[in-house]
């Protein structure tokens, strides 16, 4: 992954916690039936924002994102016979000044049938760089993470579905620059 | 067998090579796709997909593109589509979108890929949404493309069968 032009030491993880419990959903194999989540979340400190210039992408200085979270999800329900495996991913959602709606892949993961369904994860970072198009998440006070999962079949149709627990989250008003990430 | 009974089988060849575009005209009608059907040509969306495996695709003005979901795009001036996952999404009051797409297997995004200069992909390059997928079968047109010979074997036995077989 290629650094950021701010080579000073990132800032530190102040956690924002967010955990999303899968109880048992009435019916997983309809495509777009939420399971029922219950909601766990600590009070959160805040993610940090940046203002760096993105080289993998066009030249300009964007708003750069750090969010810490957790992730509590039992996946057993979802798994059937013709389950092959689980494109799990986590996406921010917000609106800015600039687009009317951005939605950003934070982190994803691949769940094989057969690996353990309950993810216990903590204090995880993004997988990817949290790159505004444009200066949106200084003070967006309302950047939505929901969990969703994209089922692959043996054979048939590839659905997506969406979690029901989703969390809000605000950003600082301010810009981070000294402390390491 | 006489002239007639020619004439019939080529009458009967013609139909069905006729009735097999249209279904695949129908299809890219309905789905609203140029290319309703594709074969994944290389793993980078392993383990989901492999080589040969078949997508269904379908390509309506009504679903918006949205994060997650496995698009199928082609690449200005390329004319072989790329089957991979969108990462991210801008749009814009007016509907105009930008996204970015990545493959499973892949450890960075596909902006090494894009054209020289372009950092986004748009509606115009998407061929199709994939909404189903059946393993393996595609896996015939990857070994016609790979050995000319295998082609040419498979449309003369297609053409003997139907020549000779009596109705």
């Amino acid at each position: 992954m290629r650094e950021p032009h701010d080579s000073a030491a990132r800032p530190p993880r102040t956690p924002n916690r967010r955990g999303v419990r899968a109880a048992r959903p009435p019916n997983p194999h309809s495509p777009g039936s939420a399971c029922s989540c219950r909601r766990r979340r600590c009070l959160p400190t805040g993610p940090e924002g940046k203002n760096v210039e993105d080289f993998t992408g066009p030249r300009e200085r964007s708003d750069l994102g750090f969010i810490t979270f957790d992730i509590t999800a039992d996946l057993e329900n979802i798994f059937d016979w013709n389950v092959k495996q689980l494109f799990l991913y986590l996406s921010a959602e917000y609106s800015t000044k600039n687009n009317a709606l951005n939605q950003v892949v934070l982190w994803d993961k691949i769940v094989l049938r057969g690996d353990n369904p309950k993810l216990l994860l903590k204090d995880m970072k993004t997988k990817y760089f949290f790159f505004d198009d444009g200066n949106g998440l200084k003070g967006n006070r309302n950047v939505t993470l929901t969990l969703s999962w994209n089922v692959v079949p043996n054979a048939g149709i590839l659905p997506l579905v969406t979690g029901s627990g989703h969390v809000s989250v605000p950003f600082p008003d301010t810009y981070e620059i000294t402390k390491s990430y | 067998m006489n002239k007639r009974q020619l004439y019939y089988q080529v009458l009967n060849f013609g139909m069905i090579v006729s009735s097999a575009l249209m279904i695949w005209k129908g299809l890219m009608v309905i789905t609203g796709s140029e290319s309703p059907i594709v074969v994944v040509l290389s793993g980078s969306m392993e383990p989901a997909f492999h080589r040969g495996d078949l997508l269904f695709l379908t390509n309506r003005v009504e679903d918006p593109i949205r994060v997650g979901e496995i698009v199928v795009f082609r690449i200005e001036g390329r004319e072989i589509p790329i089957v991979h996952r969108v990462l991210k999404i801008h749009e814009k009051q007016n509907g105009h979108i930008k996204f970015l797409t990545k493959g499973d297997n892949n450890a960075v995004d596909d902006r090494g890929l894009y054209k020289q200069g372009q950092h986004w992909l748009e509606k115009k390059d998407v061929v199709g949404r994939a909404r189903g997928f059946v393993p393996y079968i595609g896996i015939v047109t990857i070994l016609m493309n790979d050995y000319p010979k295998f082609k040419y074997a498979v449309l003369f036995l297609l053409g003997l069968f139907v020549l000779v077989h009596r109705e």
